[in-house]
């Protein structure tokens, strides 16, 4: 059948071209490309001015703006050693408290509770998550506090006040109170994660050990905690990072006091609250970029903590490119 | 014998752990209720009308409200949706229909390193990029300020959504002579459209309790919003700045904020987790 | 006339994996031409060269010449959208946007391509296409429906109809009964039937009566051994390939000693 074959088949010829397909496509294809490069130039810029912004106080101070306990910006000198020591303390504690609890939860959901209760319950404990940071600032320091420093507190520097930790005097506020709160805050971020990676274990696994005669709790200690382990750890990490960067309820909380005590029942002040305090009031001299300093400390350490954890997390089903290899 | 023994001390502690278990959750279920209640008694004696509407009061003097907090707190977070949606679904989009390994590998991994830098940081960043160029305080700083942070959350929630959709349904599209791009937007993210939008009210709700990152980009203010390039007030701040104050009336008064605060947040969340719920039997 | 393919030497890859080789054949217009070998031999990825679906697979290429009523599809100036419009393809698996109502499913071609239609002539033509695909009695009172609400048969219908609604010259069909009973099959063949009145049809089926009730030509792939790519062995009118076959290879198939 010889048609003229410089021509369109009749069929294209009949619907005509459309223009908006092709240049819809580039078109489209650059917004979507943007937006993506957008994430990494924000990133960049980030660490960049973070970076760029604090040199006039990483010249002065050097390494000893590490250890350094003086802050004063009368004098104008800084050291972060107080600021580093708050944050990290108030993270352990709070760390101690919830890692327990979480994984009593994380167990009790993925494994022991009756299935109409699983969503609920689990429901409620993601509730705690969503409370707004200033909110549960707000309740430590009017009902929190009052009551660990009438109670808890007290109980502890009564009886174990030998002990370094628990001794000196009790005001409510302070690293311990911080601490709760925090714990408070960070439970359901690793509750949830450990539940995932609880839930991931194979089933064979747990009838395995059931198999064997093990009871419920020798179950889960044996078949299931073992392969959940890493995705439980970098939950951890997970919460301690937010532990760490977290702002409003600690700043509540913490004392806001630049010193380093050994009881966790003294105020002291983290890296987060001393920025959200004097960041707005600088007056002149390196004071801002010493505050600028610390939060690139801060973005340092969660940012190494973060990438820690999702190597230790798998996400079931991710990774898998759709469409690759179709045979 | 011996095994009985040793059978009846294993089923115990057994037993033992389970109850620990459950008693995890109970403590962890405490505070939930002792914050919510609080936050309803205690918030809900100062919440009226004049509190919805009214501008603070001066130093010293009782009543007044929030109303411009709140005014402020939807206007930044109006503005940081009008920022962060688009570019986040547009990057979502990206991730899961354009396959450059490399590329989207990075993208994904700045993106859930961006959302777990701490908020004061952000506000650090946006206080160094836009606060200092502009020489002023203003509610688009805020606003930038929390658009950055619902970007890599709107992103990752689109993608997830996008890569739900079947292949399938990208084949029957393309085969029709429908091009790439309209295939993208008219059948795929119609299709995850129940999905996105679940993640977009996520992400707002978690914006809109947001403090730190508001204290040095929006500040605050006791007027009403005047213009973008002015302070704002936010409830947040508001509550914040109330709540460290030595005034038992504004105590109250933080009190009554959290209570719109919560209210706010809560229905966002749990209103897109029903919505989602609905959706996703719908598409089955 | 128009809506006649033929290729020339076509060989498509999947990265380093060669899956079709050297395919040389002619579709005449109007007819139906069924594709038949044992699984793996390359028939789809065959069809899916035929209107440049298969190029859509990250690092899928393709060599050779595809020539629609004379034109290289791959030609330069050829949009692979608008190859696509002129060369429908219907799948395995019944693939309905489940979210739009079956109207639209119908429309959904012609609406999303920018051709401008009324309400009224949308209308018309989704009627049309659904009476072309003998489903209109079925669903006319229900057009409102969403598309994932009927049964597989329909489903697959609908399919047909929306290949149909933005008037194709050749339709490509992927094993399309593969996935549905007798009885929607038997509705289905008979569509096809009428359809060559003014489609060119192509067929791909592992059924081999399928093949022989329905087609007018036949093409025999296969690949020699698991890794080769598939090759066209024999390709005539479907009366020869399937009583007096000249490849020995096309008689075994045939009388089932392999496949």
């Amino acid at each position: 059948m010889a048609l003229p074959l410089l021509s369109l088949p009749d069929n294209v010829k009949k619907h005509g071209r459309q223009g908006s397909g092709k240049l819809g496509d580039p078109i489209f294809t650059g917004l979507t490309f943007a937006a993506a490069c957008t994430i990494l130039i924000l990133m960049a810029l980030l660490v960049y001015m973070l970076f760029q912004d604090s040199l006039p106080s990483i010249r002065e101070f050097g390494l000893g703006f590490l250890s350094s306990e003086e802050w004063d910006p009368v004098k104008d000198i800084y050291g972060a050693k107080p600021f580093i020591y708050g944050t990290v303390a108030s993270s352990l504690i709070a760390l101690v408290i919830a890692v327990p609890l979480s994984l009593g939860i994380a167990i009790y959901l993925s494994q022991f509770a009756p299935r109409w209760l699983r969503a609920p319950l689990g429901f409620l404990v993601e509730l705690l998550a969503a409370i707004p940071s200033v909110v549960y600032g707000l309740w430590g320091i009017f009902v929190l506090a009052p009551f660990l420093g009438k109670t808890i507190e007290p109980f502890f520097a009564d009886h174990l006040g030998g002990i370094p930790i628990f001794s000196g005097p009790v005001y409510g506020v302070g690293l311990f109170s911080a601490g709760v709160v925090l714990a408070i805050m960070i439970l359901p971020t690793i509750s949830a994660i450990s539940r995932e990676s609880m839930l991931n274990v194979a089933r064979d696994q747990k009838e395995a050990a059931q198999a064997l005669g093990a009871t419920p709790w020798e179950t889960v200690r044996i078949a299931v905690l073992p392969l959940a382990r890493p995705g439980i750890i970098g939950a951890v990490i997970l919460g301690l990072g937010r532990a760490l960067g977290e702002t409003m309820a600690v700043t509540m909380l913490i004392g806001n006091r630049p010193e380093i005590s050994a009881s966790i029942f003294a105020p002291a002040y983290s890296i987060a609250s001393v920025i959200a305090n004097e960041f707005a009031e600088v007056t002149a001299g390196i004071h801002m970029a010493a505050l600028i300093e610390l939060a690139l400390i801060l973005l340092v350490i969660t940012l190494v903590l973060n990438l820690f954890a999702r190597l230790l997390i798998q996400k079931p089903g991710s990774g898998g490119l759709k469409g690759k290899g179709r045979a | 014998m011996k095994n009985d023994l040793n059978r009846r001390r294993r089923n115990a502690r057994s037993r033992f752990a389970y109850l620990l278990c459950v008693f995890s959750a109970v403590l962890a279920l405490i505070p939930l209720v002792m914050i919510i209640s609080y936050v309803i008694f205690q918030g809900a004696s100062a919440l009226n009308l004049d509190f919805l509407t009214q501008l603070p009061k001066p130093v010293g003097e009782t009543g007044g409200g929030m109303g411009n907090a709140i005014v402020g707190s939807l206007i930044l977070v109006g503005i940081a949706s009008v920022i962060g949606l688009p570019v986040g679904i547009l990057a979502g989009a990206y991730l899961a229909e354009f396959r450059s390994p490399r590329l989207s590998w990075l993208v994904r991994l700045l993106a859930d390193i961006l959302s777990g830098v701490p908020s004061i940081i952000v506000g650090v960043f946006v206080y160094a990029l836009l606060v200092l160029t502009m020489k002023r305080f203003s509610a688009l700083a805020g606003g930038v300020a929390l658009g950055i942070m619902m970007l890599p959350t709107v992103a990752r929630t689109t993608e997830e959504m996008l890569r739900m959709v079947p292949d399938s349904l990208r084949e029957a599209s393309l085969a029709l002579g429908i091009p790439r791009w309209r295939t993208i937007i008219s059948i795929v993210i119609k299709t995850a459209g129940g999905g996105i939008l679940t993640g977009i009210m996520l992400a707002i709700a978690r914006i809109s309790g947001e403090t730190a990152p508001l204290l040095f980009t929006a500040l605050n203010s006791r007027t009403w919003p005047v213009g973008l390039d002015q302070p704002v007030a936010s409830l947040p701040v508001q509550i914040y700045t109330y709540a460290i104050s030595p005034y038992a009336d504004w105590h109250q008064q933080a009190w009554a904020g959290s209570l719109v605060l919560v209210l706010m947040v809560l229905v966002l969340s749990v209103g897109s987790k029903l919505y989602f719920g609905k959706k996703m039997k719908m598409a089955r | 006339m128009a809506g006649f393919i033929s290729t020339n030497k076509l060989s498509a890859t999947f990265g380093d994996v060669r899956a079709i080789q050297d395919i040389t054949l002619e579709i005449p217009a109007n007819k139906i031409t069924a594709l038949i070998g044992p699984s793996g031999c390359g028939k789809s990825t065959f069809l899916r060269c035929l209107n440049r679906m298969h190029e859509l697979v990250p690092g899928a290429k393709s060599t050779g010449e595809v020539l629609w009523d004379g034109k290289n599809i791959y030609g330069p100036d050829m949009d692979a959208a608008e190859v696509r419009r002129g060369i429908g393809m219907v799948f395995q698996k019944p693939n309905p946007f489940p979210l739009m109502t079956i109207a639209d499913n119908v429309s959904a071609g012609l609406r999303l391509t920018g051709m401008r239609k009324s309400k009224s002539e949308l209308e018309e033509v989704v009627e049309r296409s659904l009476k072309m695909a003998a489903l209109w009695e079925e669903v006319k009172n229900k057009l409102h429906k969403p598309g994932g609400s009927l049964s597989g048969g329909q489903q697959q219908r609908l399919c047909i109809a929306r290949a149909l609604a933005v008037e194709p010259d050749i339709i490509l069909m992927d094993e399309p009964c593969s996935a549905l009973d007798p009885a929607s099959t038997q509705k289905i063949e008979d569509t096809m039937e009428q359809l060559t009145k003014n489609y060119t049809i192509v067929i791909v089926t592992h059924n081999m009566q399928q093949a022989a009730r329905v087609s007018e030509f036949t093409g025999f792939m296969l690949s020699k051994e698991t890794g080769e790519p598939g090759q066209l062995v024999e390709y005539g009118s479907t009366n020869k390939i399937f009583t007096m076959p000249d490849r020995k290879e096309t008689e075994n198939y045939i009388t089932g000693r392999f496949g």
